[in-house]
């Protein structure tokens, strides 16, 4: 069911008016364009294109905007920067433990304007400023890899955001709409699981990508731009088909560019899903 | 013919439409994939381009609202949209004066209060000009907006009326403007409120509010028009979502307004 702004959905006296929705003259109006969404008696508006609307939990991509006092504003693509605190970093000489002043002098040590870093999202404050934090081995700091940003209604919410994809990727989908694609680290070399060692985890040099990684990391940030071009929902297994396809035409990163290569390959990668 | 004649014997205008006749209108979403939201409009011979960006983190802190979002409307008239070629300044009082009747009437329908200390930039371009500027940049904003997916009370739309002598035509052109008095009226249709009325010349009072009836009406048949618009692009969107079928892209370009 498709929707306009100022379209009156239903009586606001059996109805609950939800997000997109607004009540005027005892009936829940409609303040967006996108489908309407019924649970019980609440109805809802979702728009099929539009910023992102934080919610608890969520795992994010951003990027850092600006160093505060004990804390960092990171960019979300939501409509307010996200609060990062540091007490809700990992900090060097063990995972738990007292932050002190000299780490608040130390901050950019840690994250500096610029940096990109995937975090989850904590209950917010008041007034809808999403706050995040990185207290796991998982969060952190992002190296070797590419930022692609995508419109946010194309990630579905779903059991891991973390992905590993056979040509030897690592994708992270953060719910807002950015992704990092990155070169493969495998489980037992991560940073961090004894001891935690600050020096690597906010490290800012990358390793050494040989060619064929850099060539798979373009080679899927080129898929995932047709799939955003073509509204395609993102998922694993649709990045994993459209490659092996472009692996199968003997098609370079480059050769994806052209239009009609894209429409070929959502065209077919669509038809087998 | 020595004089501009606005209205020949036959009863029709100088592009030979009725006095009531819209100029064609067409309407593309998303015509600037970068933006949130984009959209562009043409009246006839006029042209604008809007886009939308946010609601996104202030950068101005002095002017941001703990309450709601700021609207900020920035108008670029393209030199080679009038009939001379013609460089405007930044600080142009015409294009800032129409920034900030743009920005009127959109600082009520927008549902800022969602949004507290954010911003909401739009752009507006005007590509080609041949009269009823503000209508257009209204219309092209109301469509970004709604492409953008900020929350509105409704659609706005509006139109511009004239008079000459005692008859009232609809959506002037250039020629028409800089001759007859004239009125732009945006309304939102659904309630029938009106958001902004503009007028730059005399007029005589009884003939008003007969010109203000026409355009609102001339307003509510352009809501349908935009609607149209919005409503096949959601389709498309929507359906792409759902499984993604290629097809339904070009079956969207071959389907012309």
């Amino acid at each position: 069911m498709l929707t306009s702004p100022g379209e009156v959905i239903t009586s606001a006296m059996e109805f609950m008016r939800g997000h997109g929705t607004f009540v005027e003259d005892g009936s829940v109006v409609a303040s967006l364009s996108g489908t309407i969404e019924r649970v019980n008696k609440l109805v809802s508006v979702r728009a099929l294109q539009t910023r992102y609307h934080g919610e608890v939990g969520d795992l994010v991509v951003g990027r850092i905007t600006e160093v505060q006092a004990a804390r960092w504003k990171v960019d979300v693509n939501s409509h307010q920067d996200a609060i990062l605190r540091l007490s809700s970093v990992n900090l060097p000489g063990g995972v738990q433990r007292r932050k002190l002043e000299s780490d608040e002098l130390e901050m950019r040590k840690f994250f500096e304007e610029g940096d990109l870093l995937v975090a989850e999202v904590q209950p917010m404050h008041g007034d809808g400023v999403l706050s995040l934090h990185t207290r796991s081995l998982k969060y952190g700091k992002l190296r070797n890899g590419q930022l692609i940003s995508v419109s946010p209604v194309l990630i579905r919410r779903r059991s891991t955001h973390f992905c590993t994809l056979p040509c030897g990727v690592d994708l992270i989908l953060g719910m807002n709409g950015y992704i990092w694609i990155a070169k493969h680290v495998a489980e037992n070399e991560r940073e961090g699981e004894e001891g935690f060692d600050a020096e690597a985890v906010y490290s800012n040099k990358n390793d050494d990508i040989d060619l064929e990684t850099r060539a798979a990391i373009s080679r899927v940030s080129n898929l995932i731009s047709i799939f955003a071009r073509h509204s395609v929902p993102l998922t694993d297994t649709i990045l994993a088909k459209a490659y092996d396809w472009a692996v199968q035409q003997e098609l370079s990163p480059k050769d994806l560019l052209r239009t009609e290569t894209g429409d070929n390959m959502v065209e077919m990668v669509t038809a087998l899903a | 013919m020595s004089r501009f004649e606005p209205l020949n014997a036959g009863n029709l205008r100088s592009d030979g439409r009725r006095p009531l006749e819209l100029r064609s209108f067409s309407a593309e979403l998303t015509t600037h994939p970068s933006a949130d939201g984009s959209a562009s409009v043409s009246h006839g011979l006029t042209q604008v381009t809007a886009c939308v960006y946010g609601p996104r983190e202030a950068k101005n802190r002095a002017q941001t609202m703990h309450d709601r979002a700021l609207v900020n409307i920035e108008v670029e008239v393209a030199p080679w949209a009038g009939e001379v070629r013609r460089q405007r300044t930044k600080g142009d009082r015409r294009t800032a004066e129409f920034a900030a009747s743009v920005k009127a009437t959109f600082e009520p329908v927008i549902q800022t209060t969602l949004y507290p200390r954010s911003e909401i930039d739009i752009h507006i371009h005007v590509l080609q000009l041949d009269g009823g500027l503000l209508q257009a940049g209204i219309n092209a904003t109301t469509l970004a907006l709604v492409d953008a997916g900020i929350p509105m009370l409704d659609y706005v739309s509006s139109l511009s009326a004239g008079l000459y002598h005692t008859t009232a035509m609809l959506d002037l052109t250039n020629l028409e403007e800089s001759d007859l008095p004239s009125v732009t009226v945006a309304v939102l249709p659904r309630s029938g409120k009106v958001t902004l009325v503009s007028m730059e010349t005399r007029l005589h009072v009884d003939r008003f509010e007969e010109m203000f009836k026409l355009a609102m009406e001339g307003g509510k048949v352009l809501r349908g028009e935009m609607d149209k618009v919005v409503r096949e692009r959601t389709k498309v969107l929507a359906r792409q979502m759902e499984g993604g079928a290629a097809q339904d892209e070009d079956r969207m370009e071959t389907d012309d307004l």
